[in-house]
């Protein structure tokens, strides 16, 4: 009982090529991962096609390193397989896959300068001089350090440190790319800067990445997909779009933006409508899959999907019910509603504040009584 | 900010008055903290330095003590200073010195290099080691210290000497007839060095590498370099500090060392540090026992000093 995105080509859009007839580059098979008798990492299954820009999106703790780890070659996984460009990694040491990883505390050679720490790997490689100077030139450039080549690591700035870490993995153009929390370690305003500049990089090399990251609005901005984390295993996998508007449980739906949950049960069953009885009413909810009558079903209903308003919305037929307004968070661009109904039920709804209040008084405030109404192909059915 | 409910109250001249107390306990509460090595210093190391500097300086008459005064008055109103440089220019004319310095710088430098290639590893294995390993083994490190040093040397010739545990294991075991002789020969004040002298090129060694980040490692891995070339490229720069500390730890004192090659090296192994004592004890020549010291002192700074020279230098180019 999952809901699919009712419209396929909507995915297609999204990703680059994800064509089912190209092998995946990269192929994770039944993957495990158990330190003593801790499980990291449970029966992990994951394809990941070239030019993807992957995220792994999960809580502290929930094995997200660790299955980096095994991509890179640094653990083992207890059972399962991992293939790299349609060849087994096994036996494969990691200075001989075709990875290259952005480490999360950056691990820049504190001996070397910042060319040096660049032209390690392409040393290891066999290049020549001239064509080393010019790839780190290049590389530099991309990066935007070429001021900075002849700095120690501890002569830079954390942004600075960690494009020289970006830049160290990207020159040997690997096959594929791994960043642990890459962006963790940079304030704000500068995390969502080179958020934009890790995807144009990523347009440019043209190289795959797999991103590990635990903030949910970096995975939206940069993946073109996102598999969720938890507890060792993937919860859901697919586009930022499906994830959000399409989440398989609550898990999602709570962890990927937030959203309003209700318990109930089928009363009615239609082509693509269903009813629901829940602690709050009856509500129509749209869908495109079997449910039977009778059974017991989760919904969820995002804060920005609702209406709110003073005035009964004209729709009849809505999903529509009574409230009065508990509590206001001004956000600025938004302001976030708590609205207390008949049954004590608190619903989140967030609203955009479109006009400009006079007097600092807006237009709906405290203890008014409102109306809450949503369409019915707002709200997500939900399993568990 | 809750001291700005404090002052609020305080009358600012009394405030005032107050941070400048403050201010002078804790400026020189700094000096002192800056001053105490240096008299420490001055009086243990610098004083005693000077003082054989001035032995070395004067020539050897039978009193007590057996040198001359360097300081004299002469008439009681003209003060003459003698400086006898007769000490030095003997210990250079004499070939047995040269000789001697040359070997104990030699016997330290193999030693140190013999301590370096045994403590890296052990070094290395004790950070490998888990949790529950790494404290005995340090520990083990440290044991021998709560034996006496001297009684560890004697332990050493019962082992090494003819009619010892080794030469009798191996003649009981059928492998040679005849003893082989270890004791009083230089391989025995390897030996006995080496054994003496490992805690403190391990310990240096434990303390820099444990500041190393595994993850470096696991780095140059990542860029495609095997563990040979991550060793020669990562591992051992990044430990070099480590390996200098532990060097001089173990050269300096190795340089001067006397127990050992007396009691293991018998008659055949001169170093500086028995010339010294048969110097100073059995002839009774404080003037040259002094002079031998301070040579030793400068052939052991100096190189140090222009090490250190260098270094200054080149870590102001990057
Ligand atoms: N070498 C290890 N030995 C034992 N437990 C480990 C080891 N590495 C990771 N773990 C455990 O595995 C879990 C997942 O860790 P990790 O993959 O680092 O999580 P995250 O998703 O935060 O990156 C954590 O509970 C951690 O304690
Ligand atoms: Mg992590």
């Amino acid at each position: 009982m999952v809901n699919k995105p009712p419209a396929p080509e909507q995915s297609k859009e999204q990703g680059p090529s994800q064509d089912a007839d190209q092998e995946p580059l990269l192929q994770i098979r039944a993957v495990i991962k158990k330190f003593g008798d801790f499980t990291a990492v449970n029966d992990v299954n994951l394809d990941i096609h070239k030019g993807e820009l992957f995220c792994l999106l999960g809580g502290s703790g929930c094995g997200k390193t660790t299955l980096l780890r095994m991509l890179a070659g640094f653990e083992a996984p207890s059972s399962g397989k991992i293939i790299i460009d349609g060849k087994d990694m096994s036996d494969v040491p990691p200075y001989e896959r075709p990875t290259n990883m952005m480490f999360q505390n950056y691990a820049l050679f504190p001996h070397m300068s910042v060319e040096k720490n660049i032209s390690f790997g392409l040393q290891q490689d066999g290049f020549s001089k001239s064509e080393i100077s010019d790839r780190i030139d290049d590389i530099l450039r991309l990066v935007e350090l070429r001021d900075y080549k002849k700095r120690r690591p501890q002569q830079l700035s954390g942004g600075q440190r960690q494009r020289v870490a970006l830049a160290r993995a990207l020159v040997k153009e690997p096959k594929l790319l791994l960043l642990d929390e890459p962006l963790g370690a940079l304030d704000k305003k500068l995390r969502e800067q080179t958020q934009f500049e890790l995807m144009n990089i990523q347009d440019k090399v043209g190289v795959t990445f797999v991103v590990v990251t635990h903030d949910q609005e970096e995975a939206m901005t940069l993946s073109t997909r996102i598999a969720v984390m938890d507890k060792g295993k993937f919860v859901q996998i697919g586009t930022p779009t499906e994830i959000y508007e399409f989440p398989e449980n609550r898990f999602i739906a709570d962890f990927i933006g937030s959203a309003n949950i209700f318990e109930g049960k089928v009363i009615e069953t239609s082509v693509n409508h269903l009813r629901i009885k829940t602690e709050i009413g009856d509500f129509d909810v749209e869908h495109n899959i079997e449910v039977s009558k009778g059974s017991h079903v989760y919904i969820g209903l995002r804060p920005e999907k609702i209406h709110l308003s003073k005035q009964a919305p004209e729709k009849k037929t809505e999903n529509q019910t009574l409230g009065v307004i508990d509590d206001i968070g001004y956000l600025g661009n938004t302001s976030r509603y708590k609205v207390r109904l008949e049954s004590g039920r608190i619903i989140d709804v967030t609203a955009p504040n479109q006009v400009r209040p006079k007097n600092r008084t807006h237009h709906i405030t405290w203890e008014d009584n409102v109306y809450i109404h949503w369409d019915a192909s707002s709200s997500m059915l939900l399993n568990k | 900010m809750t001291d700005i409910g404090v002052f609020k109250v305080i009358p600012p001249r009394i405030r005032l008055a107050w941070t400048r107390f403050a201010g002078s306990i804790q400026s020189s509460w700094k000096t002192l903290v800056i001053w105490t090595p240096f008299f420490w210093l001055l009086i243990f190391f610098l004083a005693p330095f000077f003082i054989v500097a001035k032995i070395s300086l004067a020539e050897l008459v039978i009193a007590s003590p057996p040198f001359s005064n360097m300081v004299q008055w002469v008439d009681g109103s003209v003060v003459t200073i003698r400086l006898v440089f007769d000490n030095f220019i003997y210990i250079f004319e004499d070939p047995l010195y040269a000789r001697t310095y040359v070997n104990s710088l030699k016997i330290a430098s193999i030693s140190t290099v013999f301590c370096l290639l045994v403590g890296y590893p052990v070094a290395y294995g004790i950070i490998r080691s888990g949790p529950v390993a790494k404290p005995l083994l340090l520990f083990a490190i440290i044991l021998p210290f709560w034996t006496s040093f001297l009684l560890r040397v004697y332990a050493w010739m019962g082992l090494l000497a003819d009619q010892g545990t080794i030469n009798s294991l191996l003649i009981s075991l059928g492998l040679i007839e005849t003893p082989i002789q270890m004791l009083y020969t230089e391989f025995a004040v390897y030996v006995g060095i080496v054994y003496t002298y490992l805690p403190f090129m391990i310990l240096p060694l434990y303390a820099n590498m444990e500041k190393l980040d595994s993850t470096l490692n696991e780095a140059a891995a990542d860029l495609g370099s095997g563990p040979i070339n991550t060793f020669f490229k990562i591992t051992l720069p990044l430990t070099a500090p480590g390996i200098i500390a532990g060097s001089l730890l173990v050269f300096i004192p190795a340089t001067g060392e006397y127990v050992i090659p007396d009691l293991l090296g018998g008659g055949n192994v001169q170093m500086i540090g028995r010339l010294l004592y048969n110097e100073f004890a059995r002839n009774v020549d404080w003037p040259v026992a002094s002079a031998v010291a301070i040579v030793l002192l400068l052939l052991l700074v100096l190189p140090m000093a222009v090490y250190q020279h260098y270094q200054a230098k080149s870590s102001e180019d990057t």
